[in-house]
């Protein structure tokens, strides 16, 4: 881009006399969580510890946790203190990079972990761990950020114990 | 149900960064399907267009099409999912009084960024921030599947070697190969266990399906494809509530399909089937949820090679999504590919005799919801 | 040919500016577990269900599959529609054809938007065509400005004569408990806001809110158990413009609203919309379409509609009441605005709008203005079409 030329949202290219247009839509958002999802959240950020819910009428622990049971459609209010530490269900190791959604460089891994006492499984990053040798079953740990905003990035990831 | 008919149907190439804005695409496959049914826009009483903000790139897309697909002036709407559910809205609409419905479905994927794109349809609050997008969501249910029932990457491998090499018939599809097992497992890996020739293309192409209740479809140009049964079903949002391993949702929308069409064994009563295999081992799962095989048996089926051009139940015989990925438009053109085969206008990819014929159609993040159809040449 | 539908349900969220106690899913199920208690049903009961919203208010891409925490659709179908301002009732229409078609017998309908979740003029601008018009379009008070302008130029039209329209929503909704805008306000004070886009003044315009609407479709045999009045679907009727924002100018009518409202009283056999109509529900995204729109839905010649204004016809006292809900200058929940259209219609066929309720009301309309100046049609009745 030359110098001096205003920063706009559009970037024009001439392909053999086909013009593209590159822009990209800047939308600022806001998402409110919920008092669930907040206390649930809270609990990561000042307790270093996971809580999930369970549905009156069918049981199951949700974690994360959420208002309504999807199944039951009945409000849930029973917290559960699951621990942080469970089961790798499944995962993958991603080996491209996409930086704008990405928190981590390729290759990484994402796992479905079970926590104790959760039916629900919980879909992190999987960290600390020799990616060649993960296994479904293993066991894993939840790592906290030493700085925690009350975000779900506040688990930094499960490693293998 | 009242009997309603496909009568016209048409497909642009599927390719990638296709010259044309999305309105043209729109435009050509309207064109398209219009001359297949032998009628003009003026002949149409509604339409559907299916489309989306985020892949379109702009807020209230459906407008980019509304003239493309003729809606000027007419009474329109727009189905945000995939073709195949927006195609069951404009059957609706012809059961309801509208002689006949246009569904049209587009697709861009190459103008934006697919990962961004499907990474915003997880959960702002949880999920989203971990960058998870369509790939490396399925990526997990791939292996939880496979490690399940010990299905195996070459046989997940087969899929695509059937898939793309079927694709060679058809003069629409975009990725044709002639390739092997070998050539699937030694593509550079996406995220484990899906390899680049595991997964669809990024393709652009629209799609355009023509609805008409009874009266209206037997003074078309063609021979009527009649809709014989139509459900669709959604999972839990969260994959960790799901069971990655087998969708309930397939079973219960194929089982209320045969229901309405009086199918009671799939595997024989199907002639062909069009399945939405955006990655190959979502072929094989599909097979078990479609009831083609018992569960975990997709793997030993299509070994079997009764799934290919030769087998008992051709799948995918236009190559399927893998050999073109138009996003929303891909269960549509299932549709579309299932009416050729019971016309017998389905060229080299033709399904001998075909009188049945199944077409599905996925939406959301591994396949969330899927939508199933029993078309027949039989009303 | 169609099945007859009723709407059985109605729920709505209490609308205001901003929610931070809920997120998307729990503020659609709020007017869901409403819309559920009306008809006396449980999510059991629900065959389909069909949602819709506006994506780039919230980015949350496939809304559809996000929303079975709130909707209710784990292992049932659920399909998103999405057109714009016009999203309430193209998702209430797909709630109809749901039944009409015989595919479903009860089916449930949402619509609903977060607007404090983003910049909504950010979001609308990128509506246009990213080539020719994204850079300079700004929201869609300028097109409305201008419009209006024209109508003053045409018929001597006033600011005033606005400015009743925005006095007679804003104190209807104080009749109203789900409305956003609940303060009593007067010309003056209409005439004395802030200047938005000449003629628009902050008091002629919609508000933003956060909000969502639920609806409950039936069949025939099943309506008249649910619903001891169901208010009948009659017709829906829909007309598009076209797609580029100078293309569809038009000064003095709004053609889409006069194409689908004729069709729709054709299909209605109405024949004298004023005489023969009991209340309307309109989407008036500013004051002065409360003006000159009253003409596209043939309700008086070109040019009347100050005088019938004036007269007060529009009132809650007035011949054919308009909005007695407040309509969108008191709440715009924007995915929900439309279908809150049609569900305050219908309370007011059931007899169930309480301090809102126009008496009598057997023949009512509601409508949708969205994206191009398209314009959807809603009549409902107390009888079977």
């Amino acid at each position: 881009m030359p110098e001096g030329k205003p920063e706009t949202i559009f970037d024009v290219v001439d392909k053999a006399g086909m013009l593209v247009q590159k822009g990209r839509i800047k939308v600022p958002y806001t998402w409110a969580a919920g008092k669930v999802a907040s206390k649930f959240l809270v609990g990561l950020r000042d307790e270093r510890r996971i809580y999930g819910i369970r549905c009156p009428e069918c049981k199951t622990v949700f974690v994360p946790p959420k208002k309504l049971c999807h199944k039951c459609m009945v409000e849930m209010s029973e917290w559960v203190e699951l621990g942080d530490e469970g089961v790798l269900e499944t995962f993958t190791i991603v080996h491209y990079g996409e930086p704008t959604v990405h928190p981590v460089q390729p290759p990484f891994a994402y796992g479905v972990v079970k926590l104790e006492r959760a039916d629900t499984g919980m879909v992190h990053l999987i960290g600390e761990a020799d990616l060649a040798s993960l296994e479904e079953g293993q066991r894993v740990r939840a790592v906290f950020n030493d700085i925690r905003r009350g975000h779900y990035l506040d688990i930094k990831y499960f490693k293998p114990v | 149900m009242e009997r309603a008919a496909i009568v016209g149907v048409g497909q642009t190439r599927y390719e990638r960064s296709k010259e044309g804005i999305v309105a043209e695409l729109v435009y050509e496959a309207t064109c398209r399907a219009l001359d297949d049914a032998g009628m003009k826009i003026g002949d149409i009483d509604s339409v559907v267009t299916v489309s989306n903000d985020f892949w379109d790139g702009r807020t209230i897309s459906c407008m980019a099409v509304a003239d493309a697909a003729g809606c000027y002036g007419k009474d329109a709407s727009t189905v945000e999912c995939d073709g195949a559910f927006g195609a069951f809205y404009g059957l609706m609409r012809v059961l309801s009084g509208y002689d006949t419905t246009l569904v049209v479905a587009h697709s861009k994927v190459s103008e934006g960024n697919p990962r961004i794109i499907t990474n915003a349809a997880f959960d702002p609050i949880y999920e989203r921030s971990l960058g998870l997008d369509a790939i490396s969501a399925s990526a997990l249910q791939a292996r939880a599947y496979m490690k399940k029932f010990g299905v195996t990457e070459e046989q997940c491998a087969l899929v695509s070697v059937k898939n793309h090499r079927n694709a060679r018939n058809n003069p629409y599809a975009h990725v044709p190969l002639d390739i092997s097992v070998e050539d699937v497992m030694k593509s550079p890996k996406l995220a484990d266990p899906i390899k680049v020739l595991d997964a669809s293309p990024l393709s652009d192409g629209a799609c355009a399906v023509i609805f008409a209740v009874e009266s209206a479809a037997a003074k078309r140009a063609k021979k009527p494809v009649w809709v014989k049964g139509v459900s669709h079903c959604t999972d839990a949002y969260r994959l960790g509530e799901r069971d990655l391993t087998y969708s309930i949702a397939l079973e219960s929308a194929a089982r209320r399909a045969y229901q309405m069409a009086g199918i009671t064994d799939p595997w024989r009563q199907i002639d062909v089937a069009e399945v939405y295999d955006a990655f190959s081992y979502m072929e094989l799962m599909w097979y078990e949820g479609l009831g083609f095989c018992d569960r975990g048996q997709g793997g030993r089926l299509i070994e079997s090679g009764k799934t290919g051009m030769a087998g008992e139940l051709p799948v995918n015989p236009s190559g399927g999504v893998l050999s073109a990925h138009s996003v929303l438009v891909a269960g549509l053109a299932r549709i579309a590919e299932a009416v050729l085969q019971l016309r017998g206008e389905a060229g080299k990819r033709q399904v001998a005799g075909a009188r049945t014929a199944l077409a599905q159609g996925i939406n959301g993040i591994c396949a969330q919801q899927h939508c199933v159809w029993i078309v027949s040449t039989e009303q | 040919m169609a099945r007859r539908t009723a709407i059985v349900g109605i729920g709505q969220t209490y609308h205001c500016a901003r929610r931070d106690d809920v997120n998307g899913q729990e503020l659609i199920n709020e007017a869901v577990t409403r819309a559920l208690e009306d008809a006396g049903l449980t999510m059991k009961d629900i065959d389909a269900i069909v949602i819709g919203n506006m994506d780039h208010f919230e980015a949350i891409n496939y809304v559809d599959g996000w929303s079975v925490d709130g909707s209710g659709a784990f292992m049932r179908p659920i399909m998103k529609l999405t057109t714009g301002g016009t999203s309430g009732m193209t998702v209430a229409t797909a709630g109809y054809y749901h039944v009409a078609s015989g595919f479903f017998d009860v089916v449930l309908a949402i619509g609903w938007e977060m607007n404090s979740s983003s910049d909504t003029t950010a979001a609308i601008t990128t509506c246009c065509q990213p080539l020719i018009e994204r850079d300079f379009f700004a929201g869609a008070i300028g097109p409305l400005a201008a419009e209006y302008t024209a109508y003053i130029k045409r018929f001597g039209a006033t600011e005033e004569d606005a400015a009743l329209v925005s006095v007679r929503d804003h104190n209807n909704a104080l009749n109203n408990p789900h409305a956003h805008l609940r303060t009593r306000i007067t010309v003056e004070d209409v005439m004395k806001s802030p200047v938005l886009c000449y003629p628009i003044k902050l008091l002629d315009m919609c508000p933003r809110s956060d909000g969502a609407c639920a609806l409950i479709y039936a069949c025939e045999g099943k309506a008249e158990k649910l619903a001891p009045r169901p208010a009948w679907v009659h017709t829906i009727a829909g007309s598009r413009d076209f797609v580029y924002m100078g293309e569809p100018f038009q000064h003095e009518e709004l053609i889409t609203l006069e194409r689908a409202s004729a069709r729709a009283y054709k299909r209605a056999g109405i024949t004298d919309p004023l005489k023969e109509i009991d209340v309307m529900e309109l989407y008036l995204p500013a004051s002065t379409t409360g003006v000159k729109w009253m003409e596209s839905l043939w309700v008086c010649g070109r040019g009347e509609a100050p005088r019938l204004i004036r007269e007060g016809v529009f009132n809650m006292d007035g011949q054919l009441p308009v909005n007695p809900s407040g309509g969108p200058l008191a709440t715009n929940p924007i995915g929900a605005t439309a279908m809150i259209r049609v569900g305050e219609a219908a309370l007011q066929i059931m007899g169930k709008a309480g301090d809102r309720q126009v008496p009598n009301v057997r023949t009512a309309l509601a409508t949708a203005f969205g994206s191009c100046s398209w314009s959807d049609v809603t009549i409902l009745r107390d009888t079977k079409p």
